[in-house]
């Protein structure tokens, strides 16, 4: 059983866990959808609200699995469930704000296989969190999953400005930006009791 | 059957379109595992036999998975794939198993393969599809090997384990820190794409010589 209090699992993911600076999670939104700030906000919300579904079904789901002692079903379980609610989002933004859906375009169903979303449901399930642990943990994780983005997506609006060698421009230059940013992220280690 | 196109298709994935270094796809286990050359073989090598795999029975069933419900169909024949891989590496080495930890699961959200399943494995009969795949993972792997080595040999000393430098080597924490990892991958992007582009200036020069 893990002891950790619930502020010190929600800010260890936030600032010095976070899922992307630090766990890798959710690389390719955070590469792909950072251009622009306009984008970057509600893809960090959509994907947040996607994370706090994924984890509280993955907590049930989990429980039920190894009642049955059908652990080996979990990434197959989890996998469906987090389709169907991406699905579930999908249908809900397209709906209420179509502009949006535009934009992010095929970024949106690609949720699904967002590593962060899978990620905390089965972090959870390996650190065996309680219900409350893993309500933290999931919204800690999205909080950090749309900061990143959002300060990614600001220094890259800025980046545009400037004049950047040709070698440089694309995937080579953000993929240098986040590794800045990871290494000040790496400031924050020690804040919420550390790992 | 057409030797030289399958061998194409395989060179196609391990070096015309790698997925790290030209289609910037599978960034996850890319940073997240490649702290030692060991650890970026062994999940390359799971990643290429579920892309395999998979690939080989998405192209089988393709005309039988209806076009409407075709992405779930895929990502459950990939978690049952990775389900098994998952299972075989914690019976082979658990310390393996202990070092790359959930990231083995976490090949099921690896872009790549869904990528291959819908790109390429959907629309081509087996053989192909399969040989796509392979060629596929394996420049994956060589991807991660790349990232791997640099890691290890700054990061700490080492190569597979064994010390190449004498005693007075400092090992460079940062480089099997997060960031680390970042760095090490935007210097193969940026030294891959220089050498593209002098390879493209050269040929394009030699072109211009000949008439």
């Amino acid at each position: 059983m893990n002891n950790d209090s619930v502020a010190n699992i929600l800010l260890t993911t936030i600032l010095p866990g976070n899922f992307v600076l630090a766990m890798f999670l959710g690389m390719c939104p955070f590469l792909g959808v950072s251009q622009k700030l306009s984008t970057a906000v509600p893809m960090g919300i959509a994907t947040a609200f996607v994370i706090l579904v994924a984890s509280v079904s993955a907590y049930f789901l989990n429980m039920v699995l190894v009642h049955f002692h059908l652990e080996f079903l979990s990434v197959i379980t989890f996998i469906t469930v987090i389709a169907c609610a991406v699905q579930l989002v999908e249908m809900f933004v397209k709906k209420t704000f179509p502009e949006l859906f535009r934009q992010l375009g095929i970024y949106l169903p690609l949720i699904t296989t967002n590593c962060a979303v899978l990620g905390v449901a089965l972090f959870q399930t390996a650190r065996h969190y309680n219900f409350a642990q893993s309500l933290a943990y999931s919204i800690g994780g999205g909080m950090g999953f749309t900061l990143a983005l959002i300060l990614m997506a600001g220094v890259r609006e800025r980046m545009q400005l400037s004049n950047v060698p040709t070698l440089v421009q694309g995937a080579a230059l953000s993929v240098v930006i986040g590794g800045l940013l990871s290494l000040s992220f790496m400031g924050f280690s020690g804040i919420g009791g550390g790992e | 059957m057409s030797t030289p196109s399958s061998f194409d298709e395989f060179l196609d994935g391990l070096w015309k379109q790698n997925p790290i270094f030209v289609m910037v796809l599978g960034m996850c286990p890319t940073l997240a595992v490649t702290v030692s050359a060991v650890n970026a073989i062994s999940m390359g090598l799971a990643t290429t036999f579920v892309l395999g795999t998979s690939c080989l029975l998405v192209s089988l069933l393709r005309h039988a998975i209806p076009k409407q419900v075709r992405i779930a169909s895929y990502i459950v024949i990939i978690a049952t794939f990775v389900t098994v891989v998952d299972y075989a590496i914690q019976a082979i080495s658990l310390d393996l198993y202990e070092a790359l930890g959930a990231y083995i699961k976490l090949i099921v959200a690896n872009c790549i393969l869904l990528g291959r399943a819908e790109a390429h494995a959907a629309k081509n009969p087996p053989l192909p599809a399969t040989t796509n795949a392979i060629g596929m993972g394996l420049g994956f792997t060589l991807g991660l090997f790349l990232i791997g080595c640099v890691r290890e040999i700054l990061g700490a000393g080492k190569l597979f384990g064994v010390a190449l430098f004498g005693d007075h080597f400092q090992p460079w924490v940062v480089m099997v820190l997060p960031p680390g990892g970042f760095f090490v991958l935007g210097f193969w992007l940026i030294t891959i794409a220089a050498f593209r582009h002098f390879n493209k200036k050269r040929n394009a020069q030699l072109q211009g010589a000949q008439p």
